[in-house]
């Protein structure tokens, strides 16, 4: 542990990790939540809500594969719809665990340690909602496998000019490269499980996943330097992948798509809903789980000028877009502006601006900052504002395109709703299985940050 | 007839600090074949027992330069070879959109050769190894540092090893059956 680290750990005011633990206080009280505490009435309430949404979703899609896709309300021009919004949306959400998980290591901001875990679960969960959207918006789903490069009789292979294709590898591989980082993350903490179950098969369980870990010092270190070098592999996929998302939309020659800011603004709006999901789970849970003590005020404070960075360059974008819509003198530009402000989708749009760009801004002010309850309701509210951001992009801009004949309204049907309420039934079940059956803060980073850890040569 | 081999003696102690300045004396007193063990990396630990070589980040390089090959040359050969088709007149060979893919085969395999790299260089998955035979090792992975001395040490002798690591002052001592 070098020098700078125990800076960014102990020398500031709030501190990462509430005082008095020691090695094993850290370990029991973390590992008690899986192995000892019993479900709670209202854990099964939670989850049975959720595992009914993520029924109602599996119904929706059930009837989209026997329909098709004229059960949405996608239609020519708009032909992109909800499917789109959500998977944007849902992708975007996902970049806040590998922020938090690979650049803040490589930033040494040791206050990750006890969000980190959570935050990848999120992520993972995130793109598992995400997946599914490309996937039964193809039409005849059972052939989204299509999408991948394979030797078929037919011949032929994909087109790989298409930013669509490379969405393909994109998101797949950030699938598997956050699943890897997960995975790799826990099998200390199953080791640690493994050791303190009483019940043999519980034991079992853990000790294989744990895959045999025993903590040997050289182990530890290929450990370290693959966890850090996989860390910095992932900071340039995430960016990559948001960047690669809005090519989507920035390479087609659509008003309001085709601009080169897409790439930098549509990272950004990912890192701020990302966060917002962040601050809208361990508020809750943190609260529920009694783990003030690990997920403090700093935590929230941190997390809560991380949305209010992010979201002044959201709104940096908004006023580059408008103000190219003026500037470039394209008047197909022009009117996709007003048409957002002034056109049939313009409730949408001043929602948009008051969710994503005014109402953040109480984040300036430090008692709100250190408040969970208003966190938690600004948090929400930025969500739904980058979900409408979405919406305005995919839709407003498909809907009145170049020529008035062609232009034509997009009317989401209900089965457009299930399905998108369906997907966040879907995370929250994840999310509440994932609290009871995995350490849902990583218990070997934490030791790292106790006094009694420090060593000198 | 019971014939117990031993695989190592392993000493138990405190702190992080108790251990590293317990396995530089060791290693320093000759021993070769030692490890120790901890519930948290310490930094500097394994080069005290005479760890130098991290394979790892040469693995991860070869990963990525695997994929990055694989990623263009997929690109190329379906694009430009086996089936060139005409897309908006661009060239078959239209290098600046393959580079997108080649990047994310590159993480992709890089990251993977990193995990199970460092899994295999590990000796992992291995769910039985001696050392969980001692009962206090479990310990291991909560707040407990250990120390081992294989009995395939050339310097490794029943009673001496022992002796000298009771000298390190743990607060126990095992042996590890094999």
């Amino acid at each position: 542990m070098d020098e700078q680290y125990k800076i960014t750990a102990n020398a500031q005011e709030a501190p990462v990790i509430g005082p008095g633990y020691t090695f094993g206080t850290v370990t029991e009280k973390i590992s008690a939540i899986v192995l000892t505490r019993p479900a709670s009435n209202g854990w099964f309430v939670g989850f049975g809500i959720a595992f009914l949404m993520t029924m109602m979703m599996l119904y929706a899609i059930g009837y989209l594969v026997l329909k098709g896709i004229g059960i949405w309300g996608v239609t020519i021009p708009i032909g992109w719809g909800f499917a789109i919004v959500n998977f944007v949306w849902w992708i975007g959400i996902g970049h806040a665990g590998t922020l938090i998980s690979a650049i803040l290591l490589l930033l040494r901001q040791s206050w990750r340690n006890s969000i980190n875990r959570f935050a990848e679960a999120m992520t993972l969960f995130a793109v598992a909602c995400a997946g599914i959207f490309p996937a039964i918006h193809v039409g005849r789903p059972w052939l989204a496998y299509w999408l991948f490069p394979y030797p078929s009789t037919m011949g032929v292979w994909p087109q790989f000019r298409s930013p669509l294709m490379w969405d393909v590898f994109a998101v797949s591989t950030y699938a598997t490269i956050s699943a890897l980082f997960w995975f790799i993350g826990l099998i200390p903490d199953m080791a640690t499980l493994r050791d303190r179950a009483q019940h043999p098969a519980t034991r079992i369980i853990y000790g294989m996943l744990s895959l045999g870990w025993r903590g040997s010092a050289r182990h530890w270190h290929r450990y370290e330097t693959a966890y850090l070098l996989l860390a910095g592999l992932a900071t340039p996929l995430v960016l990559s992948v948001h960047t690669v998302v809005s090519f989507d939309f920035a390479v087609g020659i659509v008003p309001g798509w085709h601009t080169t800011i897409f790439p930098p603004y549509f990272v950004a709006g990912a890192i701020y809903s990302g966060f917002a999901m962040v601050l809208m789970l361990a508020i809750p849970i943190r609260k529920i789980y009694g783990l003030e003590d690990f997920i403090t005020e700093r935590h929230l404070q941190n997390a809560a000028k991380v949305m209010l960075a992010t979201g002044l360059i959201v709104a940096y974008g908004y006023g580059i877009e408008a103000f190219m819509g003026w500037y470039s003198g394209d008047r197909y530009d022009a009117f996709t502006l007003w048409n957002r402000l002034h056109g049939p989708y313009a409730i949408p749009y001043w929602a948009l601006l008051i969710c994503n760009i005014f109402i953040p801004q109480v984040l300036w002010v430090r008692k709100l900052r250190t408040s969970p309850v208003a966190l938690f309701f600004i948090s929400g509210v930025i969500l739904v504002g980058m979900w409408l951001e979405r919406f305005i992009i995919v839709v407003v801009s498909l809907h009145r395109d170049f020529l008035t004949s062609s232009w034509g309204m997009y009317y989401p049907t209900r089965w457009d709703w299930m399905t998108y309420f369906g997907t966040i039934g879907m995370f929250l079940a994840a999310i509440f299985l994932f609290v009871r059956l995995l350490p849902m803060i990583s218990i070997f980073e934490m030791r790292t940050l106790l006094p009694e850890a420090e060593v000198k040569e | 007839m019971k014939r117990e081999r031993i695989y190592g003696i392993m000493a138990e102690f405190d702190s992080a600090q108790a251990l590293i300045d317990a396995a530089k004396r060791t290693h320093e007193a000759g021993y070769n074949k030692i490890d120790a063990y901890s519930p948290f990396p310490i930094e500097g630990l394994a080069e005290e027992l005479g760890f130098h070589r991290d394979e790892v980040p040469l693995v991860v390089l070869i990963g990525g330069i695997i994929g990055g090959l694989t990623g263009y040359l997929m690109q190329y050969w379906m694009s430009a070879v086996d089936y060139p088709l005409n897309i908006g007149g661009k060239p078959y060979h239209s290098w600046p959109a393959f580079i997108v893919i080649t990047f994310e085969m590159t993480i992709l395999f890089a990251g993977i050769f990193a995990v199970f790299g460092m899994l295999a260089l590990n000796g992992l998955p291995m769910p039985y190894h001696p050392v969980f035979n001692v009962p206090r090792f479990a310990l291991a992975s909560k707040d407990r540092f250990f120390l081992i001395v294989f009995s395939s040490d050339p310097k490794y002798d029943p009673a001496g090893t022992r002796g000298f690591l009771a000298g390190l002052q743990p607060r126990s001592i095992s042996e590890v059956p094999s």
